[in-house]
């Protein structure tokens, strides 16, 4: 199971990169939304859908509104997913 | 699997995997039809954002875009507009249009359109969308009878009718204006269908009325209760995206949307496509004509394979009766292609249906530009369909203009993914579109060939083609017979031998044998070419049987076939290679397979046969772009 979440940064790192269309943008767990160009209202439903469909798995409403960091994604794709 | 060929726009080719760096690398000066070729691809809505960023960019820097024509869309609707807008414009390339959209303010459809100074009416749109779904109309369930029901639906009407009041006065653009989807939650279950008072009931009321304003007027109906329903209420709502977002539908289907969008606006932009081309083997009949015979080829009552092409043909037909014009472009002999239309007692199409009937050997692009040029109309006005993922690539590559639609394997979805394709999507059915399919009938004609087209040798190179040569054996002995049995068209001697004899073939130290198999990007083509020579150990090597399926014509199999021979007859001392061409009345396509592989013609008998020579040492033959993998051959 560790496996599987360790694989978590690196398959989201390939959604932000095309959801912001950025060849070399790198995720870390601190981040948030102020730390990256573009990142606002819109594109954040559209990088929510595209988690949500690279990882063949669905949010609520509620569990997307408590995320803080990149940090938080990645614990909450872990869980949906194991 | 159905939801696939919607949502996944399956009669588009996959995009390829370097889209971002072909976007990013559109040559200068060709950008507009550089896009059009990347937006023929499926894109996802990701995608689709990225090529509406570089519309935006490129009308930023003043970049021409022809042959791009520009389009400007209003959009009205309930929903958070953004999203519809980024997926129309990103689209809006493989329609040849280069859309810029203009939306409303949130919610103030009806504001907007009676202000004739709002956004929306100052930018002097081609088009405005009118999007307002369900919820923002007014539409609430009621059981206090029929006519509160009716007060709602009229008003409903009402609103709509102001809004497209509003857009004729204040800019004068044409309304595209959609039908409601009904929500996938019923109150009472099969009764919301009677009951008047029901959201069914009244949405489907509020629809005719949509249909009948719209039929009465210069604007454009969008059946979004149509599109929905094809694909399933269930997965056309997306609740959690309308309180998450307020997304008017589930994002997944935002390509699937805006392409139905961007064929209305080309249809008003006179670019919607008026012929069909058809291939025939596979496609319009089960098997192949040339081989199988009439009595062989699939098409009857039935048989489950047989009536799947029935039924195309009768899409096929229908399309027609609406005014598309037919024409086809088939590998084969001009009257065994003709036969089954002539003499199969279950065709649906008829010769006289076909304007131009194009059956040769020669490849399908330059056949395909000739059928264009015959009925004087251009290629962005083609649609091909091609059972042959080999040919629908090369047509693409050579005639990016053509669409061609992506079959699925099983001949059952055909028509579902021909029609799934919309690409004869009309906005008004006019007289003369009907009666247009007759003008150019009557005879079937053929058109000239001239000059080819597309480069071959650069296509071959990039299907990544691998040829496996081995000598007959025991595992490949059933399927050597059954090609050696079943070949009647690439068959140069029409010899047949049973399983047994080719078991004695095999061992046979005299006789050197050759069983081909061909792999390329589409997949595995199995077993496609059959070589028997006899006098291994003297210095003649006769060619016994040389035989190939058709579905690998055009590949330089053939040479290749030749060096791997040459290669071994050289080895083995002989001097030269003897091939014979008996004809049948099937063969006639390899009378000169010996003249065009470069041998010599020795004797010509009374029969039509004929005897060839090559000599072998010091003949070289350069092997076309292939991967060569040999076993069980030295």
């Amino acid at each position: 199971m560790s496996d599987v979440k360790d694989a978590i940064p690196a398959r989201l790192t390939t959604v932000f990169r095309d959801v912001f269309d950025d060849d070399a943008l790198e995720v870390h767990s601190a981040m948030t939304a102020a730390d990256v160009d573009g990142w606002d209202s819109l594109t954040h439903v559209r990088l929510m859908l595209s988690v949500e469909r690279a990882f063949a798995t669905k949010f609520t409403a509620s569990e997307i509104g408590r995320l803080k960091t990149v940090g938080d994604l990645v614990e909450l794709i872990a869980r949906k997913t194991s | 699997m159905s939801n696939d060929l919607f949502a996944d726009l399956g009669w588009l080719p996959r995009a390829p995997a370097d889209f971002e760096a072909r976007l990013r690398g559109l040559a200068s000066g060709a950008e507009g039809s550089g896009l059009q070729l990347l937006a023929s691809h499926a894109l996802d809505e990701n995608r689709l954002v990225k090529v509406a960023r570089y519309l935006a960019k490129a009308r930023a820097a003043g970049t021409a875009l022809s042959p791009l024509t520009p389009f400007t869309l209003g959009v009205i609707t309930n929903s958070t507009t953004d999203f519809l807008c980024s997926a129309i414009a990103g689209t809006s390339p493989r329609f040849g249009l280069n859309v810029t959209c203009v939306a409303g303010a949130y919610d103030q459809g009806l504001q907007e359109s009676v202000d004739p100074r709002s956004a929306i009416n100052a930018a002097r749109p081609n088009a405005v969308l009118v999007g307002i779904d369900w919820r923002g109309l007014g539409l609430r369930p009621t059981t206090r009878g029929g006519e509160e029901a009716d007060a709602m639906v009229a008003g409903a009407l009402a609103h709509l009718n102001a809004i497209r009041a509003g857009i004729h006065a204040g800019s004068g653009a044409v309304c595209i204006v959609q039908t409601l989807a009904p929500p996938a939650e019923r109150v009472f279950g099969s009764l919301d269908r009677s009951v008047p008072g029901s959201l069914v009931s009244m949405i489907d009321a509020v629809n005719r009325g949509i249909a009948a304003a719209v039929r009465d007027s210069t604007d454009i109906l969008f059946d979004v209760d149509g599109l929905a329903a094809t694909v399933g209420l269930a997965s056309w709502h997306a609740p959690s995206e309308w309180n998450l977002a307020k997304l008017p539908f589930a994002s997944r289907l935002l390509p699937l949307f805006a392409d139905h969008v961007c064929r209305l606006l080309a249809s008003m932009s006179g670019k919607s496509r008026r012929c069909l081309i058809l291939d025939l083997d596979n496609t319009m009949w089960g098997g192949v004509i040339g081989d199988d015979g009439l009595s062989g080829i699939r098409l009857a009552q039935g048989d489950a394979d047989g009536e799947a092409y029935l039924d195309f043909q009768q899409y096929v037909l229908s399309l027609r009766d609406r005014g598309i014009v037919l024409a086809v472009s088939s590998k084969n002999d001009d009257l065994v292609a003709r036969s089954p239309f002539r003499e199969h007692p279950e065709m649906r199409v008829k010769e006289e249906h076909i304007a131009v009937f194009q059956a040769n050997w020669n490849d399908k692009a330059t056949n395909i530009a000739a059928i264009a040029r015959e009925l004087s109309l251009g290629l962005q006005s083609m649609v091909f369909v091609d059972d042959n993922p080999f040919e629908r690539e090369l047509v693409r590559q050579a005639l990016p203009e053509v669409a061609v639609v992506e079959l699925p394997e099983d001949p059952a979805l055909y028509a579902r993914t021909l029609g799934a394709s919309g690409h004869f999507e009309l906005t008004a059915l006019s007289r003369e579109d009907l009666d247009r399919a007759s003008f150019y009938e009557g005879n079937a004609r053929r058109a000239e060939l001239q000059k080819s087209v597309g480069n071959l040798d650069d296509y071959l190179a990039s299907l990544d083609m691998e040829i496996v040569l081995q000598p007959f054996d025991e595992i490949g002995r059933a399927r050597i017979a059954q090609l050696i049995n079943k070949s009647n068209q690439f068959n140069l001697t029409t010899r047949r031998y049973s399983e047994a004899d080719v078991a004695a073939l095999t061992d046979d130290p005299t006789c050197f044998t050759l069983q081909v198999r061909l792999i390329d990007h589409f997949g595995d083509n199995g077993m496609i070419s059959v070589v028997v020579c006899r006098g291994v150990g003297g210095e003649r090597w006769d060619v016994d049987t040389w035989l190939m399926s058709c579905r690998v014509l055009g590949r330089k199999v053939e040479q290749m076939v030749l060096h791997e021979l040459l290669r071994h007859a050289g080895a083995a001392n002989a001097r030269e290679i003897v091939g014979t061409f008996i004809p049948t009345d099937r063969n006639g396509m390899v009378a000169e397979h010996y003249a065009k592989l470069g041998f010599e013609l020795a004797r010509r008998g009374e029969d039509g046969s004929t005897s060839w020579r090559l000599t072998v040492p010091g003949t070289v033959v350069t092997p076309p772009p292939m991967r060569i993998t040999r076993i069980g051959l030295p």
